[in-house]
């Protein structure tokens, strides 16, 4: 049998993304409100 | 957890109605796979990361400003977004060299017409030709392996199934047919080379 000698594949072992990206997204996602006013959305940031 | 088996439309829902905790379970649910497509097409942690964020402020605005309507296909369409934005990241770092003439400098010293000339498509012609007449003079089994194999790329174990040999005597034919047609070669000093 032949051998196969390509690349292994880069996502072959199981791949999360960092705590902090995770907490980022999640801040982001509770600070944000989208108002629609008309035909037009304003999103508001909550600090 | 009861919550986890939600489906993602029924997730969606209850976090377009305010339910903060379904993004988390969404996120969860599916950060492996996403940030794992992302990486393999970017290879760089720290840039995937930021396309995987990209990616989630982007379904969270969608989905904040009631415009989202993939009911039921929420992961295709997460993938789709981190796919653009991945394409918008190549397109932005997209490398243009600028390149001036100068005395010293000609712009014809790197640029080079890779499309054959009629010169170089004759020769082709010529030793596909050549490369014919010389395997036409080997013997009809050695030949029928030789043809198959490399004109209409059989595998050994079709070649031997078709021709009713077994696959070491595919194998046999095809290394006689190719030290024969070096043989062949070599006796009718034939150039086989562009």
């Amino acid at each position: 049998m032949a051998k196969l000698y390509s690349k292994q594949t880069l996502a072959s072992t199981k791949m999360l993304p960092k705590k902090e990206t995770i907490h980022f997204i999640l801040n982001y996602s509770r600070a944000l409100n989208v108002v629609k006013v008309g035909t037009m959305n304003f999103e508001i940031i909550a600090n | 957890m009861a919550t986890t088996q939600l489906p993602d439309a029924l997730l969606v829902k209850n976090y377009i109605a305010g339910d903060e905790n379904a993004l988390v379970i969404l996120i969860n649910r599916h950060q492996s796979k996403i940030y794992g497509f992302i990486y393999s097409k970017i290879d760089d942690r720290d840039l995937a990361d930021d396309v995987f964020q990209d990616t989630f402020l982007k379904v969270i605005k969608t989905l904040k400003s009631n415009s989202y309507n993939e009911e039921g296909k929420f992961l295709p369409w997460v993938m789709r977004i981190s796919h653009n934005l991945i394409m918008d990241y190549y397109r932005k770092n997209q490398k243009m060299p600028m390149l001036r003439e100068t005395e010293e400098f000609s712009i014809f010293s790197v640029l080079h017409e890779t499309s054959p000339n009629v010169e170089g498509r004759i020769i082709t012609d010529l030793i596909e030709k050549d490369l014919q007449k010389i395997i036409k003079e080997l013997p009809d089994d050695q030949r029928e392996v030789l043809t198959m194999r490399i004109y209409q790329d059989y595998s050994y174990n079709e070649i031997a199934e078709l021709t009713g040999v077994s696959i070491n005597t595919a194998l046999g034919r095809m290394r006689y047919a190719i030290m024969n047609l070096r043989k062949l070669i070599e006796k009718n000093q034939i150039i086989l080379t562009n």
